[in-house]
């Protein structure tokens, strides 16, 4: 019945396999991978086993547990069999097969005890996931997902080459603390940022993950960043300049989220800002601090999950999930207008909903480390994640003016998923002891007093009454059909552009020189057997060469 | 069907929304007279501002919304802004490719 010391990975992979030659009702076997596996790994995980395969020259670690890795891994296999049942209509055997290769590679990083095995999963997640973005099967989802492919392969190298470095300094690839201290780790740092979505490096996430089909979305939201936040905590808890970038990473994201008409891409950006309370805790680095980072990504993977899974519903309902054009949808999909107000509750950290039991934690130890003004940015994030997530998303595409649509209610399974995904939110915001004894450090934060509750209600109340008054002053920006520019304006833009200027302006300066060559070729004497060269011309102008090689040897002398 | 029509309607009434925003009004208030009447714990100087969180969350969101709206005038263009670059892209590589067969 249970296999001890299975890597995590192999069911998945397994059933990845499976998925190629299995349609119709048949798919439903493919849940087994993240039932059994997940309950595989909780009645025979031990913290003492390591699995390794030899390889010619050294071992590849396939599997060490501790209790960081061991909660990733759960969280993985909720976050697979969620994504699972809600795509399994989907009748794409690519699509099945590589969301399943995805997530297996995510749990294949998480457990992976050296850098090497890290980064074969680390590029097998870019190259599994890109499938599901391309399975939209469109112009421009194609190109989204070259571009993001690029990036995510980029990554995989800068972590294999920093490793590397890493390896030659200390002798050792061992995954542990690394701490910023040289090129190698720069370049690590560098390598996990991207896939972090650190600012600047972030417009990969809101580039594609709006792309994917209705259901890869679902996947892809949940593994490459928590795989990067687990990496992170890892190898640079209490590095004092994540602080800086999660709190950067908190705020940015939500302005864009205000003026942004796809409703998915608003909820990329939202997820960079969760994101950001996270690497802020990990910045921190006390235990409160990490375990606050560790819980809010468990969270927000199932809470986000929703609320993909909730705007997957609609587009595949609707075929668009622009906010300009929707609303009133609550009519014709109540079942998921009430998850997605679920999940709205759960990002907004509202008391009894999930998200309220693990950002606490990050914002209590960021007053512990002293870090006032941080936590003021913080708590307008928080402010900020409310008006966008929480009140944008549900109130653009159920309620506002009726555009008039009327469509089913979303697909059984689907309703199921999310259904599962809303049940855990508040279970978790409810008993968050469910969730609080995976945390891997000694926790004994207390998340609901009477103080926290009351401040939480106030910051979010008014947050509203802030969207009711500006609604109905007319401030309030309305959704409009638009793109905003953003850090990928350099790499969709600019660069193209001056590289075609580049090459433009190099083309002409070769036609040009081509044309000078020529007329100069002309200009020489020609030496055609019709001319009449004399013995007395060639030995003129051999003279004429012999001089000028005399000098050119009387010159060298002298230099 | 009428009936199911006039239940689904519900926030088309303006009626009921405005009773929702009464009751979301009374508890904006209830919860700025519980600030003073509840000790609240103090762990930064801002918090002795009395109801900070409260001003602070529609303050907030006032601003975001200001220089988000501030932010469009810059950085908002149309629907369509990069479509035309990368289709010449996709359309000169489509001119390549059966170069590059014609060569084999």
């Amino acid at each position: 019945m249970w296999i001890a010391d299975l890597p995590p990975f192999i069911p998945f992979y397994i059933a990845a396999l499976l998925a190629l030659f299995v349609s119709g009702k048949a798919r439903y076997l493919l849940l087994l991978a993240p039932i059994w596996g997940g309950l595989n790994l909780f009645f025979t995980h031990s913290y003492d086993s390591i699995v390794t395969v030899p390889l010619v020259i050294f071992d590849l670690q396939l599997m060490q547990v501790d209790k960081l890795s061991l909660m990733f891994g759960y969280l993985f296999h909720i976050a697979g069999l969620l994504a699972l049942i809600y795509s399994v209509h989907v009748d794409d055997k690519l699509q099945q097969s590589t969301g399943l290769l995805y997530a297996g590679s995510a749990l294949g990083a998480v457990f992976a005890g050296d850098w090497v095995t890290v980064f074969i999963f680390w590029e097998m997640l870019a190259l599994t996931s890109v499938f599901l973005i391309w399975a939209r099967r469109t112009q421009t989802a194609r190109l989204a997902g070259l571009r993001y492919l690029v990036i995510q392969v980029l990554s995989g190298v800068l972590l294999l080459i920093g490793a590397l470095m890493l390896y030659q300094q200390t002798g050792s690839l061992d995954v542990g603390y690394i701490g910023l201290d040289s090129a190698a780790s720069w370049l690590v740092f560098i390598a996990l940022g991207i896939k972090c979505a650190f600012p600047f490096m972030h417009t990969w996430l809101t580039d594609a993950y709006p792309m994917a089909t209705p259901t890869g979305t679902v996947f892809l939201s949940a593994f490459t960043t928590k795989v990067a936040v687990y990496a992170l905590a890892r190898t640079f808890a209490g590095e004092e300049l994540l602080v800086y970038i999660g709190a950067a990473m908190t705020c940015f994201p939500i302005f864009y989220a205000v003026i942004e008409n796809d409703l998915r891409k608003v909820l990329a950006y939202s997820l960079i800002n969760q994101l950001g309370f996270m690497v802020c805790g990990i910045g921190i680095g006390t235990a409160l601090a990490l375990n606050g980072a560790v819980a809010h990504a468990f969270n927000d993977v199932i809470f986000k999950g929703l609320l993909f899974m909730t705007m997957g519903a609609v587009l595949h309902r609707v075929g668009h999930v622009n906010g300009s054009d929707l609303g009133g949808l609550y009519k014709s999909m109540p079942k998921t207008t009430v998850f997605c107000i679920v999940g709205a509750a759960s990002i907004s950290a509202f008391p009894l909903f999930s998200g309220f039991v693990s950002k606490s934690m990050v914002m209590a130890a960021m007053i512990e480390a002293g870090h006032e003004y941080l936590w003021l940015m913080l708590l307008f994030a928080s402010a900020g994640v409310f008006h966008h997530a929480g009140i944008k998303i549900p109130y653009f595409a159920f309620f506002h003016h009726d555009s008039g649509l009327r469509v089913k209610e979303a697909p059984t399974n689907m309703l199921i998923a999310m259904g599962i995904a809303s049940v855990l939110c508040i279970a978790i915001g409810s008993y968050p002891q469910l969730m609080y004894q995976l945390l891997p450090w000694e926790n004994s934060y207390v998340p609901y007093d009477v103080t926290h509750t009351l401040t939480q209600l106030q910051l979010l109340f008014f947050s509203a009454l802030a969207f009711v008054w500006l609604n109905k002053q007319g401030l309030y920006p309305p959704e409009l059909r638009s793109v905003n520019l953003d850090m990928e304006w350099f790499y969709r833009r600019l660069f193209p552009i001056t590289g075609a200027w580049v090459s433009y302006r190099l083309a002409t300066l070769r036609d040009w020189s081509k044309s000078q060559i020529d007329a100069a070729v002309h200009r020489l004497p020609s030496y055609n057997e019709h001319d009449g060269t004399t013995a007395a011309e060639l030995t003129r102008r051999m003279a004429i060469l012999l001089v000028v090689m005399v000098f050119i040897a009387l010159l060298a002398q002298i230099f | 069907m009428s009936e199911q029509k006039q239940e689904a309607d519900f926030f088309d009434k303006p009626n009921n929304v405005n009773w929702i925003l009464r009751v979301f009004y009374a508890i904006c208030v209830i919860l700025v007279v519980l600030d003073f009447v509840v000790h609240r714990h103090i762990y930064v100087s801002f918090e002795e501002i009395p109801a900070f969180y409260a001003l602070y969350g529609f303050v907030a969101c006032v601003v975001l919304v200001v220089i988000a709206k501030e932010m469009r005038k810059v950085l908002m263009r149309k629907e369509d802004y990069y479509e035309p670059l990368e289709q010449e892209l996709l359309d000169t590589r489509k001119n390549d490719t059966p170069h590059g067969e014609e060569k084999h």
